[in-house]
């Protein structure tokens, strides 16, 4: 059981719900996912096409609404994003992203951890979007962050665990959830990181942007699961080369 | 009068208020979350919120997103 902010979930796939191609595809592939968690962004009301609305599409009883706020460059923009969302309807959970460099997409970690000292104190479940920097991991957590999402790799770049050794080490270390965010790009990326321990993870491009959504999120579904008995488990060591197959046995292969 | 909506200038009715200046957009109040001149308008304000020549509203809610 995946618990954050005192809330029990069964899953541990978090499902992001941008770029869908249609509203009738990503209900169907959040369905598959078996996600209990996904997130949503603010934007303004586009007053020429106002298409449709998330709120009305998704059922917010089976869904844990988790509002971003993406966009923002700083640590006060990311705040009254916040409150516009909870504003909304969005609840007291958040994403907390701040990425002043829309090149990179890299969050800001003293943006960040600001702003998640504000929203903390200010009643909000905050888990802050991170670079996968274990000493500010530590940090938000003393300013009262309810989980850290340190990124596999920068948002959209389907590179997989490139930050592996830190967020390893940000597992290690951990006294809240940690939600590996951002850069998985294929369902084996994920059961990596579940196998190295991770509590959960997010994903959205590689789903949404998949030849088949709706398959691609019943697969990170099964990879999510896989990885995580694994770490339950517990994996062998690796190590120098030795036979599956039993030594004994084989005289009879022997000359006499 | 004329009022900035998103960015946009747009033609309002003295006295109309924040909620039916919504509603002339096709939009359900319900569903959106209203910025006017920066501050946060809550939406049981909408009713008796009046716009203003120049005022700035900002017309927001969720969208798909990561």
């Amino acid at each position: 059981m995946l618990t954050i902010a005192g809330r029990d979930f069964h899953s541990r796939l978090l499902t992001g719900t941008g770029k869908f191609s249609s509203s009738a595809v990503m209900i169907e592939a959040l369905e598959e996912s078996g996600s209990e968690i996904v997130t949503v962004a603010l934007r303004r009301v586009d007053l020429v096409d106002p298409g449709d609305d998330i709120m009305a599409a998704l059922d917010r009883e089976r869904y844990l609404f988790l509002p971003n706020t993406s966009g923002a460059r700083n640590s006060d923009e990311a705040v009254r994003l916040a409150r516009l969302s909870r504003a909304a309807g969005g609840g007291d959970w958040l994403k907390l992203e701040v990425t002043p460099d829309p090149r990179t997409l890299l969050p800001d970690p003293v943006e960040t951890l600001m702003a998640t000292e504000v929203l903390a104190a200010d009643g909000f479940h905050v888990l802050p979007y991170i670079n996968a920097d274990p000493v500010l991991a530590l940090r938000l957590q003393d300013v009262g962050a309810a989980a850290v999402m340190p990124l596999g790799a920068p948002i959209g770049t389907n590179l997989g665990l490139v930050n592996r050794y830190q967020i390893e080490i940000i597992i290690d270390q951990a006294r809240v959830p940690v939600v590996v965010d951002a850069g998985l790009g294929a369902p084996s990326h994920a059961a990596a990181a579940m196998e190295m321990g991770a509590d959960a993870v997010l994903v959205n491009t590689a789903i949404a942007m998949a030849p088949d959504p709706v398959v691609m999120a019943r697969s990170f579904s099964l990879a999510v699961k896989a990885g995580r008995d694994a770490f339950v488990s517990g994996l062998p060591e690796t190590g120098s080369p030795r036979a599956s197959s039993p030594d004994a046995g084989l005289g009879f292969l022997d000359k006499s | 009068m004329e009022i900035i909506c998103n960015g946009e200038k747009k033609e309002a009715t003295v006295g109309m208020s924040v909620e039916e200046f919504i509603i002339s957009l096709k939009l359900d109040p319900e569903t959106v979350v209203v910025e006017f001149n920066e501050a946060l308008v809550g939406r049981d304000e909408y009713p008796g919120k009046m716009l203003e020549p120049g005022c700035r509203l900002e017309i927001i809610r969720f969208v798909g997103g990561g």
